[in-house]
């Protein structure tokens, strides 16, 4: 009974913080501005439009989540490796930023890369042709590496450390390679906090209006943003209430592929 | 059994903190006006010299959209007693019965208020019986001169190449609608799909040709030499102009949107004099232009029409007879703009 006490907090945020909300999510999404069911709101994600901006959602997100995973494996190898003192201070090096907004990280990614920016006034100081980036999907996937890419280093690096030496040792010891040992050994002990990186890279990628609008100005149009007009712009919050509803069959695979792998728990990490 | 238990102590303990948020703002009823305006519309000083002047207690609320005011106003969410609301809302709100009637008894300087304005609060509000304007403006171009040679004096110039990816669009439906139609030579507020379909194939036409969509970052991209045409509302120029001297604003000669944004007062106020008197102090002469000086956006104020001189901010009889203001258009030409909207932006 106690348990049940303590645990009471926890289920009043579950109730009013998810299963509530949601509630109310499906109720707009499988009904019309009169109230009567319909399934319009869930079909209309086949138009072209709302297709497109899926679809372009998809890709920007794989690529950002493809290329967080290239920069964070081998950061996480070598923070493994350095030295104790160094480690934490690396660590706490990247956990820095995300002590900031992310939202005036990715402001700050604005004025850095427009076009008169400061990054493009620097070029053209030492003559070099200037970076006409900003307002492009390209844009867009820096904005989201840059914001998520700890979300990735994190978990990785977790799951890297914990794996015991001596595992390594013995590989070495029985003949192993170095690339066998990353390939055969490291890597596969790894999987877990992959999968959960990638996840945490993934979802919030997959979902974002706000790097789309900042870095992409308007032009770059994703599924949040269709989503996020439908409800501040447009009125009309039985649609963006549908597209979540589709939205979220994405975030159920993530979650089943996460389950999947993840026995351990090492999301559970941040 | 027990389980049940829980859920139901955990229902009771939900309701019981709401109700007790709720009583909060009971208490204070008749004492403290409840306001819900546009975020950073006022001079936040001003807020002292009210609660000092007339004896009220007052709560800003602030929000972003007219969309997002508008379902917190109609579910009754929470009881403001005045609302700053654009003209299109305004009207919206009125045909659902959801203002109630300004006691102009109450609000003596409604007075100062400019003729000039009169004709286009009209559209909305006939008579002006549920809104009194706060500030108002004209969308148009702006432009920097060491960048454009030609002339600008017409919207099709943002349909010329030569300004490939240097003309900042607006990021709004109605506004990017609003530039077609009137080179086109539509009203702004057709409801005629044929005529929305041609407006969007000519500005699907011009979307390559944009640096960017933006609305309140307009000014800055201005100002920092990154493009070389936008779309802006009349009220940033004064601001931009004291950071970069090379821009200058145009009405174009085909007319373009006069907007209003209105205080008004919703039906389920718990305190309606306090309404009106935050109405009436936002029309004194003196308040008028402590809020001019902080917004740069023209306020229709007689006190201070002396500063409204530049043609800018006060623009002549001819220019506002070619132009329109919003009109509220119902859900289903809502939804087919947005629908055209959606194409566009998918180009």
């Amino acid at each position: 009974m106690t348990k049940k006490i303590f645990s009471g907090p926890f289920l009043i945020f579950i109730l009013c913080g998810t299963l509530v909300p949601l509630g109310v999510i499906a109720f707009y999404g499988f009904t019309d501005r009169s109230g009567a069911f319909t399934l319009d709101n869930i079909t209309a994600i086949s138009t072209s439009e709302h297709w497109q901006a899926l679809m372009l959602a998809l890709g920007l997100a794989l690529i950002s989540t493809v290329i967080c995973l290239v920069i964070a494996f081998p950061l996480g190898l070598i923070l493994k490796d350095s030295k104790l003192s160094k480690k934490g201070f690396m660590v706490f090096i990247f956990i820095l930023p995300m002590w900031m907004n992310f939202l005036l990280r990715t402001m700050a990614w604005q004025v850095l890369l427009e076009r008169n920016g400061i990054i493009n006034q620097g070029l053209g100081f030492f003559g070099i042709p200037a970076l006409n980036i900003i307002n492009t999907p390209a844009a867009v996937v820096l904005g989201m590496v840059y914001d998520y890419l700890p979300f990735m280093v994190l978990p990785i690096y977790n799951a890297l450390i914990k794996i015991d030496k001596n595992v390594i040792e013995a590989a070495y010891d029985l003949g192993a390679s170095h690339a066998q040992v990353l390939g055969k050994v490291i890597i596969p002990l790894t999987v877990p906090g992959i999968v959960s990186g990638v996840t945490m890279v993934f979802v919030p990628s997959l979902t974002t209006f706000a790097v789309s609008n900042m870095l992409g100005g308007g032009k770059v149009n994703l599924i949040g943003n269709i989503i996020e007009q439908e409800f501040t712009a447009s009125s009309n919050w039985n649609l963006g209430a549908g597209l979540s509803l589709v939205m979220m069959i994405f975030i159920v695979i993530s979650m089943a592929f996460i389950e999947k792998f993840d026995r351990n728990g090492e999301g559970s990490v941040i | 059994m027990k389980k049940i238990a829980a859920v139901l102590l955990i229902l009771v303990m939900a309701t019981g903190l709401m109700a007790g948020c709720g009583g909060e703002k009971e208490a204070g009823e008749n004492k403290t006006v409840y306001v819900y305006c546009f975020g950073d519309y006022f001079d936040p000083d001003l807020e002292a010299r009210f609660e000092e002047e007339t004896g009220y207690d007052l709560v800003v609320d602030l929000f972003d959209t007219n969309e997002e005011m508008y379902p917190v106003i109609k579910n009754n969410t929470a009881d403001y007693d005045v609302i700053c609301a654009s003209d299109y809302m305004i009207e919206k709100l009125i045909s659902e019965d959801l203002l109630s009637e300004i006691d102009y008894e109450n609000v003596p300087n409604s007075q100062n208020l400019t003729d000039n304005i009169k004709p286009f609060m009209e559209a909305f509000d006939p008579g002006m019986k549920y809104s009194l304007p706060h500030t108002w403006g004209t969308y148009g171009i702006m432009y920097n001169k060491t960048m454009v040679d030609d002339t600008v004096d017409s919207w099709d110039i943002l349909w010329d190449e030569k300004y490939d990816d240097k003309i900042v669009m607006p990021n709004s439906m109605r506004e990017g609608f609003m530039i077609a139609a009137k080179k086109l030579g539509y009203s702004m507020n057709t409801t005629d799909e044929s005529e929305i379909s041609a407006m969007t194939d000519a500005l699907i036409e011009q979307k390559p040709l944009a640096y960017s969509f933006d609305n309140d970052r307009a000014r800055e991209i201005m100002i920092g030499d990154s493009a070389a045409m936008a779309v802006i509302t009349s009220g940033e120029v004064l601001y931009s102009k004291e950071y970069n001297e090379n821009l200058e604003f145009v009405i174009p000669k085909e007319g373009t949107e006069v907007w209003t944004d209105c205080w008004a007062i919703p039906k389920t106020a718990k305190n309606k004099e306090g309404a009106e008197a935050w109405i009436n102090f936002m029309l004194d002469g003196e308040v008028a232009e402590i809020n001019f000086e902080y917004l740069t956006y023209a306020i229709p104020n007689k006190a201070i029409t002396d500063l409204m001189g530049d043609p800018v901010l006060n623009p002549s009889e001819e220019v506002l007879a070619n132009c329109e203001t919003l009109k509220n258009l119902g859900s289903e030409a809502d939804d087919m703009y947005s629908t055209y909207w959606k194409k566009y932006k998918a180009e």
